[in-house]
């Protein structure tokens, strides 16, 4: 049956949880959300720039001589790049709603397989492949488990810090394995300069460049978002949620795996004792950056820049020839101190 | 009646609650509602979704401090601070969602937070024995004391709950759907622990939708409509059901639905065959049209939401279901929305929406892969559709980049809507489109949906407010207990024929 004219029909009123909801979210003033949004975001990168900028202050009033020199810039840039790029990887995991505490072992992993006598072999080029797929591959490892097998990131990621490490062991026989003079085109990315700088602090910036890409101006980027932030409200907008997680894995593991060619060149060697605890440094630079453990919300310039905050503090130390056990409570008071600024810095804008 | 004893007519008042109003900040939840439960009765609470049930008991909880109104409890006037006064008068509340801890054994769980305060002691051998002694008050001396209480099935848990009440003396038991999660034999029991509770002086409230069982269990019914009590104290067996019914329904706000279309359908956009999610829908089979709104009507737990969710394959199903002629794969919610599905999900907050974004990203979340080239965003492309969306949606403020969570409920369901407005949706399953929407709001909702629909988009609707599916759909499916047991044009139903269908009528389990 059809009707031309409007039908009034009468209805109890709405639902009084929802009307009292609705009520509740009584709405701001006009533009008022966009510029408090836009204010955090500034005011969060603005704070680390600022907590960076007193840092150098430090460094220049402490270290005057030795602070401010190109080679202190250059040995802070180069340590900071093989962190960097495990962080890259960790942001990725940690806005998709993950954790990843396998990074400095399996980036020990790919170091060690890439310098076998096997692989050295080949040559410089493979090695370097090789451990970006090693990385790679324990990466997928990951997300297999964690997306079709269910298991909680924390404990999956956990078992293969565990298992690669060991397995990192048994194929170096404990030993560290040289990077044979064959493959010396490998250790010239960090010998080569261009423009002052090590190649390999390059390889770094190409990676934040294009993790930022990614993140910002790609549709995986925005499903990362969407899928750390609400991962029933991705799955029935059509995302699937279970490929995207593993996706994120890999990504994690394949920028472990750059991070172990990183580590090759600055060391010259692959050992299963790399990249110990860098787990720990990496999680704690997303998070100074501001980047949710909850998911659906960081950058990674945040994340870049609480990295660099962490090395020029143990800089710091260093040039001022301080017990690193007092870095490591440096360390761990920046920590509390950037979230609870941050915490505070949400609580006021919303 | 056989049982006229039970109605117990002399008794003095337990619980007296005179004009009890609570204002929500723009809305007035309870508007002088009285309450009069008397000792060792079964005291029913009846009103739609809205009626200010909840709020009500969450008064009783002291939850929630009334704004106006008193409270007496045996003729004394008590103020019920919070829930720990409200339990140390001899009030306890049994919510829908058990909130039991799952990893404590039922021991524990019972003197959860009074395992000294009241007895005295902390020695688990005499808790345990008292344990023992309440389970057994409640006839069930079967349940040991240290079984983990995630071990137990969902009527255990809800006698491990009873037996917390007990556990703080209670005299007066609030049970919000203690029904809603049981199986019919376990339904039985239940009543004969509350039979039991009764005999012993101590009062029970109880809230239910299901009529046949307010008959059966209950001695007196107190309707709510409209946040004001409309009756008080009928008799819960022999007050017909059309009373009842006509109580309930409420004539208060009127909304204006758009007019339906006057030619026919077009051709079959949805065809499910014998849909079976198990334990929950039983072998369902229907079809949507092309530009038609068809409305599933049932209670909360009839199985409307499941049906809904497993033709868009976020839940599992065995059976058929085709879009346009094709058969569809179930439980995959990425091929649904390829084909031409989407989904308005019933919790809008939990389940659509990304609070911490912009509406713009909120609203092309779904349709992310039009605007970009190899997984490239095109953000000029995005961001003039959302914003041309956000104009043809009405949405206010009518900024593209505001976050959604400082959006009114309508403005976020229609950036919810507004995923779905792209080319080549065939098909819309919209779960309580107007949840949390203000009277305003709902009728832009009631237009676009309509609109929709006159696009072409077939379109299947829940609501648990029968008018809202009267109204808007075409045609009406009612859904109780799992199986759709009528089907009629909407224009030939009425609220208290649907009422009467999804409330009452013979149980058809057991």
């Amino acid at each position: 049956m059809t009707e031309v004219n409007p039908q009034k029909v009468s209805a109890p009123e709405a639902d009084e949880q929802a009307r009292v909801e609705a009520a509740a979210v009584a709405p701001s003033g006009p533009g008022n959300g966009r510029l408090a949004l836009g204010r955090i975001g500034e005011a969060r990168h603005l704070g680390l720039l600022i907590a960076l900028a007193l840092l150098a202050a430090v460094g220049l009033i402490t270290a005057p001589d030795t602070f401010a020199t190109t080679s202190n810039m250059v040995s802070l840039l180069a340590l900071a790049s093989t962190i960097g790029v495990i962080t890259v990887g960790s942001t990725f995991v940690i806005i998709g709603g993950g954790i990843d505490l396998s990074v400095g072992a399996v980036m020990a992993l790919a170091s060690v397989w890439a310098t076998t006598l096997a692989t050295q072999a080949y040559g410089p080029v493979v090695m370097a492949i090789c451990a970006i797929l090693v990385g790679t591959g324990a990466g997928l490892v990951n997300g297999f488990l964690i997306s079709y097998g269910r298991m909680v990131p924390f404990i999956a990621t956990l078992a293969m810090l565990v298992a690669a490490r060991g397995l990192a062991q048994r194929m170096s026989e404990r030993r560290t394995q040289l990077v044979s003079q064959d493959n010396s085109a490998l250790v010239e990315l960090s010998t080569t300069r261009v423009l002052g700088l090590p190649l390999l602090v390059y390889i770094f910036a190409v990676v934040v460049i294009i993790g930022w890409l990614i993140l910002n101006r790609t549709t995986f980027g925005r499903r990362t978002y969407a899928v750390g932030g609400n991962p029933e409200a991705a799955r029935l907008a059509g995302i699937d949620v279970r490929r995207h997680t593993m996706l994120l894995y890999a990504l994690s593991g394949l920028c472990c795996g750059i991070a172990a060619v990183i580590i090759m060149a600055r060391t010259t060697t692959g050992s299963s004792t790399h990249g110990d605890l860098y787990e720990l440094d990496a999680i704690a630079a997303v998070i100074i950056g501001g980047t949710l453990l909850t998911g659906g919300r960081g950058t990674i310039i945040g994340s870049i820049l609480g990295l660099l905050i962490f090395t020029v503090i143990t800089n710091l130390f260093i040039l001022n020839g301080l017990n690193t056990s007092d870095q490591l409570i440096a360390k761990g008071l920046i920590i509390v101190v950037a979230v609870l600024l941050q915490r505070r810095s949400l609580q006021t804008a919303t | 009646m056989e049982d006229i004893s039970r109605e117990q007519t002399d008794n003095p008042s337990l619980l007296l609650m005179r004009g009890i109003v609570k204002q929500f900040p723009g809305v007035r939840a309870l508007d002088g509602v009285d309450l009069d439960v008397r000792a060792g009765e079964v005291h029913c609470l009846l009103g739609q979704n809205g009626a200010g049930k909840s709020t009500l008991i969450k008064v009783l909880a002291g939850a929630h401090q009334p704004d106006s109104g008193e409270v007496l409890l045996d003729g004394q006037p008590v103020r019920l601070a919070n829930p720990t006064a409200a339990m140390r008068q001899g009030i306890a509340t049994i919510y829908q969602e058990l909130d039991l801890v799952d990893g404590l054994s039922v021991a524990e769980n019972i003197f959860l937070g009074h395992e000294q305060a009241t007895f005295g002691f902390t020695r688990r051998g005499e808790m345990f024995a008292a344990t023992r002694e309440l389970l057994a008050r409640l006839g069930h001396g079967e349940i040991r004391p240290s079984t983990e209480v995630g071990r137990l099935s969902p009527a255990g848990k809800q006698v491990v709950s009873m037996a917390r009440a007990l556990s703080h003396e209670a005299r007066l038991i609030v049970m919000d759907e203690p029904s809603a999660a049981l199986a019919h034999d376990e339904v039985m029991n239940l009543f004969r622990i509350i039979r039991e509770l009764t005999g012993q002086g101590v009062a029970v409230v109880y809230i239910s939708h299901r009529l046949e069982e307010i008959r059966e269990i209950g001695d007196r019914v107190t309707v709510l409509k409209d946040g004001r009590t409309v009756a008080v104290g009928l008799p819960a067996r022999t007050t017909p059901t059309a009373t009842v019914v006509s109580l309930m329904t409420g004539r208060n706000v009127e909304y204006v639905f758009p007019p339906r279309p006057t030619g026919g359908f077009g051709d079959e956009v949805l065809r499910v065959e014998n849909l079976t999610v198990p334990g929950v829908v039983s072998g369902v089979s229907f079809t949507v049209r092309a530009g038609e709104i068809v409305g599933l009507a049932g209670l909360v737990g009839s199985g409307r939401s499941e049906i809904m969710e497993a033709v868009y394959g976020a839940r599992r199903a065995t059976g058929t279901v085709l879009l346009n002629g094709k058969q569809v794969k179930l439980g995959d919610t990425a091929n649904s929305v390829r084909i031409g599905m989407g989904l308005a999900p019933e919790e809008r907050k939990a389940q659509g929406l990304l609070l911490d974004q912009s509406v713009a990203r909120n609203i092309t979340l779904a349709s992310l892969g039009r605007y970009s080239r190899f997984g490239w965003l095109n953000r000029k492309q995005e961001s003039d559709e959302a914003e041309r969306l956000v104009k043809a949606l009405d949405i206010r403020p009518p900024d593209p980049n505001r976050p959604i969570k400082t959006l009114s409920g309508g403005n976020q369901q229609k950036a919810v809507l507004g995923r779905w407005l792209v080319e080549g949706r065939k098909l819309l399953l919209l779960d309580e489109p107007t949840r949390g929407v203000d009277v305003g709001a709902r009728a832009e909702l009631y237009a676009l949906v309509r609109r929709l629909a006159d696009e072409g988009v077939g379109v299947l609707l829940i609501s648990s407010e029968v008018p809202e599916v009267l109204g808007l759909a075409d045609r009406v499916l009612v859904v109780r207990d799992g199986r759709i047991i009528h089907e009629a044009p909407a224009t030939e139903l009425d609220e208290h024929h649907v009422l009467d269908l999804v409330m009452d009528a013979t149980p058809s389990h057991g």
